[in-house]
């Protein structure tokens, strides 16, 4: 899949004044946001709904009422299938299929994408994410953070220009959304944008070039974690001692990066 | 689109393969109403010439498959709840190729749990001179019976809250069989349950099943029996449809 020339920097995806609602109920009002190739972008938001909704109208799932979306220059309403084959979701839930073991969930979506030597791409995927030994096991024996970590495999069999991670680290252990974020940022280092939601303002400072707030239906501010700070009175210093955090303790305390 | 539902296929039949039993449960609850009828009601039911389990056997094949695409129902539901209908969804392949894969898988494992009640109907006496191509008109009227009910189940998987709600719709349609002529012949009914029964689709479909088993002559029964099964296939697919525009674009 070869993309149309684009110098680095240029905007991915373009969202300008997308309107959707269900019924009576406006859930995205106007949104307007540009995601630069090869960043993370974080997309806050108290309301999962809302920022489901956009997702699902950048993943060709449903269609925007009004307004344009395009994903390297496909837009979603006319050219779904072009969009399609640049953009891969990774849902709220872990969409793995529970009955297939992982190797087996692998090959389904390297023969989908119909890519030659399915068998090799799951075990060159498996081997990466430390999931050799239980490629071979039934994914719903997986602990939580194995089956996002599968679950964000499965994505990126293909190499979409574009990852949407729609709360990636919802319900993981600490140690489970350590994993996902190095996953994230070894994506990003590779060369594909993503987008994510999170409800963690944690994980969006950890994690993203640039931070979306996305409220009442519309972006309130889209900048770098540096800029938005700028928007508040500067800050008065104080000497605080630095107390480990629990979630340091807890790793301390159980030898880090060991998931079941 | 064939590949990719070639591709989807392969994996509903690989759930099924894993838990063998849905098959199982499909044929054993058809199974024990044909034991019931042909050795405890049977002897007092009057069928004629015709050995009991020879007038049966049509209309327990029909309670299989109204039992066995709760399943169906069930599958689907499960993929659309966990996100991977999502998936393949959001995924650059044939949009209609994931419904398609549960109306296939539907169809193999419902033939699967016919033929596990044919053999054990063998067992109890069900004999039969139909020929090959008497066995092909059979068999077309269980796949397209087959079809008919599993779109209603696509319907009833796409539209489901909870996973009870999914399977709840086929118990009506198994408890349609038993007001038919498939147990007992309509004649001996009251007036106004009899004239349900011989305008329902099941009674025309059993009768036309019934007299190719036999090497009698189906007349109008065969026709008015693919009408029915036609007409609610084409009626489930569009309302599929609708019910599938309603939660995907």
């Amino acid at each position: 899949m070869s993309a149309p020339q684009v110098s680095p920097g240029d905007a991915i995806v373009q969202i300008s004044a997308l309107t959707k609602s269900f019924g009576d109920l406006a859930v995205l009002r106007g949104v307007d946001l540009e995601i630069a190739r090869v960043s993370i972008v974080a997309l806050l938001g108290a309301n999962v709904a809302v920022k489901t909704t956009l997702v699902r109208v950048l993943a060709t799932l449903i269609a925007p009422d009004a307004g344009t979306l395009t994903v390297d220059g496909a837009d979603v309403q006319r050219d779904a299938h072009r969009v399609r084959q640049s953009i891969s979701l990774t849902g709220q839930f872990a969409a793995v299929d529970e009955v297939l073991s992982g190797r087996e969930n692998l090959v389904l979506i390297a023969k989908l994408r119909r890519l030659a030597n399915p068998g090799a791409i799951a075990d060159a995927l498996l081997a990466r994410l430390s999931l050799t030994d239980a490629g071979g096991r039934r994914a719903g024996t997986y602990s939580g953070g194995m089956r996002r970590r599968l679950d964000i495999a499965m994505s990126l069999i293909g190499d979409p220009a574009v990852v949407v991670l729609d709360e990636p680290t919802t319900g993981l252990d600490p140690e489970g959304r350590r994993e996902v974020w190095a996953m994230v940022k070894e994506l990003a280092a590779q060369g594909t944008t993503v987008l994510l939601t999170t409800q963690y303002l944690e994980e969006a400072e950890n994690l993203a070039d640039r931070i979306a707030v996305l409220h009442e239906g519309r972006i309130l501010v889209d900048g770098t974690l540096a800029e938005l700070r700028k928007l508040l009175p500067t800050p008065t210093v104080e000497y605080v001692e630095k107390q480990p955090t629990l979630e340091e303790i807890f790793l301390h305390l159980t030898g880090g990066r060991h998931a079941a | 689109m064939l590949r990719d539902t070639t591709i989807l296929t392969g994996r509903s039949l690989r759930h099924i393969l894993r838990s063998p039993d849905t098959i199982i449960t499909t044929a054993v609850t058809p199974i024990a109403i044909m034991l019931l009828f042909v050795f405890v009601f049977g002897g007092a039911i009057d069928t004629g010439a015709q050995s009991y389990i020879d007038y049966l056997l049509p209309g327990i094949l029909l309670i299989t498959i109204a039992s066995g695409i709760a399943y169906t129902a069930y599958r689907l539901f499960l993929d659309l709840q966990g996100g991977i209908f999502e998936r393949f969804q959001s995924m650059p392949i044939a949009r209609s190729s994931g419904l398609w894969a549960h109306v296939l898988t539907s169809l193999v494992a419902n033939l699967a749990a016919v033929a596990i009640v044919v053999g054990v109907a063998l067992l109890l006496g069900f004999r039969t001179g139909a020929n090959v191509l008497d066995w092909l008109a059979v068999t077309g009227i269980i796949v397209v019976f087959t079809l008919a009910l599993t779109w209603l189940a696509v319907i009833a998987g796409l539209a489901a809250k909870t996973v009870d709600g999914a399977s709840a719709f086929s118990y009506p349609l198994i408890f349609l069989p038993f007001l038919s002529s498939a147990f007992v012949p309509t004649d001996t009914m009251p007036a106004p349950v009899a004239w349900f029964a011989e305008h329902q689709p099941v009674t025309p479909i059993v009768e036309a099943i019934r007299n190719l088993f036999a090497q009698q002559p189906v007349g109008s029964e065969l026709a008015i029996a693919l009408a029915w099964c036609f007409g609610i296939l084409f009626v489930a697919v569009v309302g599929a449809m609708i019910v599938y525009r309603r939660r995907f674009r």
